[in-house]
């Protein structure tokens, strides 16, 4: 992994970034990139495909091990990853998917406790593979918040969803996220899903940050909100799609 | 639909001329093309796996009875039920089952053993790897078969080299197949024992572990047939007791019933093994079978 200095951050700030570098063989994916995050914010982050977006969201996780780079790095200890894919063990019930690797019989009932905020309370005992693809990544939301972490990283984790289970998943996570706190960086190429959920969006490209908009309309988001689709407009022609000619859905 | 018609009272007048358009529809199905042909084998056939063997033993007892097989090449269904009944009540057919059993089950136990903590060796650690698994792989290329002058010289002709023999045939197949399944286990889930910040032993005992069961358990069904197998070439060679050995003396004696008795338990022994670790299989792997259902 790349050497992170011991550099402590405010009080107030989960994430504090200094220009963050991160290259494959010759080719520099993150050029230098500055972010922090509050406690308890919300930073959705934008990006074309390859615009580097996983590799910062890998490189928070600490699962780049065999990344070259350089850069300031100070994250919180507690920190839980959502992936795209729900990543449940096909071999361990439900239950035990949540409560991997934490200690004794405390685990349990905090396990139990999750699933039933995800709403799926009775279905502790099932195979995850018996789980729609829905109901999986809520799972994984599960065995994230039975965590309790300070930072959630989410690498478009609805991506493989269907649109209608997708807008239930937004609701979930934004009322999770309002119960909870933790901070998040959700990483997606969805704007409307960037636009409905986040604080703050970040746009990604070629390695650095272009755009840094904080949102401030009232929540839940109404997607017929003639600034929600100012926002959509501004940040779809920022990602390089030719908006003229497009109307809001 | 249907409801907002009738609370709307003006729109339902056209609810029947739908009907009749979809009545219309399906009538005309009978009459269009031809029905298209499936390309999958079709529905499964009642009794489907028993019918090749029942033609086989139908052939014997037809070809006995009418005089077309001669009892000195094949000896007649009766001639052998007759011989079973005859070694059984000798006592020499349980005799040579009880000592052939105990040399495969306990070659196959050793086997067993030895094969998963070497792949297990092998597939946690690099080192383990460089040591075990070259002399495996050779090993793999050794016929059974070429070993055993080798191992008659080492330990004689007794039970040690049987037993022996059978370990080394055992291993095999165990830890391949184990050694396999362990070193293909997703990365992705390596990536979540991270970031779930797993000690290495629950990574090994919830991850890993479980991850490799299935090829264990592949390896185990290669295991168990190759372990009879093996009984049979060790048991011809130089044994006095054993299936094996009752097989080889009835060819001395041109005893053709007493080698089919012989054959039908050998048949027998590797069907029911095989369905015994098959049943492990669907207990232990219940995960998987909410897949195929």
């Amino acid at each position: 992994m790349a050497p992170h200095s011991g550099q402590l951050k405010p009080a107030t700030k989960a994430v504090h970034v200094e220009s963050l570098v991160r290259r494959f063989a010759t080719k520099t994916i993150l050029d230098g990139v500055d972010l922090d995050i509050e406690r308890g914010e919300f930073v959705a982050l934008l990006g074309k495909s390859g615009s580097g977006k996983s590799t910062f969201l890998r490189a928070l996780a600490g699962l780049d091990h065999e990344v070259e780079g350089t850069g300031t790095l100070d994250v919180p200890e507690n920190l839980s990853v959502v992936f795209q894919d729900a990543r449940l063990l096909p071999w361990r019930s439900v239950v035990q998917n949540v409560t991997l690797g934490l200690p004794g019989t405390s685990g349990q009932e905090a396990g139990r406790k999750a699933l039933a905020e995800v709403g799926l309370q009775g279905r502790e005992n099932a195979w995850p593979n018996q789980l729609s693809g829905g109901e999986q990544q809520r799972v994984a939301l599960a065995r994230s918040l039975v965590r309790d972490p300070a930072l959630l990283l989410a690498d478009e984790p609805f991506g493989a969803l269907d649109a209608l289970t997708r807008l239930k998943m937004h609701d979930l996570l934004r009322e999770l996220c309002a119960r909870h706190r933790p901070a998040v960086l959700l990483v997606t190429h969805d704007v409307d899903e960037a636009i409905s959920l986040a604080d703050r969006i970040l746009v990604l490209d070629e390695g650095r940050f272009i755009e840094d908009l904080r949102i401030d309309l009232p929540t839940p988001r109404d997607h017929g909100d003639p600034r929600f689709a100012q926002i959509r407009s501004h940040l779809l022609s920022r990602l390089g799609v030719d908006v003229s000619g497009r109307k809001a859905a | 639909m249907a409801t907002t018609w009738d609370v709307d009272g003006g729109k339902s007048v056209r609810t029947p001329h739908r009907d009749i358009a979809y009545a219309g529809s399906t009538a005309t199905k009978p009459a269009g093309p031809r029905a298209r042909r499936k390309l999958g084998p079709g529905p499964a056939i009642p009794f489907g796996l028993q019918i090749g063997p029942a033609l086989l033993v139908l052939i014997w007892v037809a070809g006995s009875a009418l005089g077309w097989i001669d009892p000195r090449i094949l000896s007649a269904p009766w001639t052998v039920v007759e011989a079973f009944g005859r070694l059984i009540e000798q006592g020499r057919l349980q005799d040579n089952f009880v000592t052939s059993a105990t040399r495969a089950l306990l070659g196959l136990s050793i086997g067993l053993v030895i094969g998963t903590i070497l792949a297990v060796t092998a597939g946690l650690s690099r080192i383990g790897e460089a040591l075990i698994d070259g002399p495996v792989q050779i090993k793999r290329a050794i016929p059974t078969l070429a070993l055993i002058p080798l191992l008659i010289l080492w330990f004689g002709i007794g039970e040690s080299m049987k037993v022996t023999t059978i370990v080394l045939a055992v291993i095999v197949p165990i830890y391949i197949h184990t050694h396999n399944a362990l070193r293909s286990i997703d990365s992705r889930y390596v990536e979540l024992a991270e970031t779930l910040r797993m000690s290495q032993k629950d990574f090994i005992f919830q991850v890993v572990l479980p991850g490799a069961l299935p090829g264990f358990l592949l390896g185990l069904r290669f295991a168990v047939t190759l372990c009879w197998v093996s009984l049979v070439v060790v048991e011809q060679i130089n044994a006095t007791s054993g299936l094996g050995y009752m097989i080889d003396l009835a060819r001395t004696y041109g005893q053709t019933d007493v080698i089919l008795v012989g054959l039908v338990v050998y048949v027998l022994l590797g069907l029911v093994s095989d369905g015994l670790v098959r049943l492990l299989e669907r207990r232990v792997l219940s995960w998987r079978r909410t897949l195929a259902s």
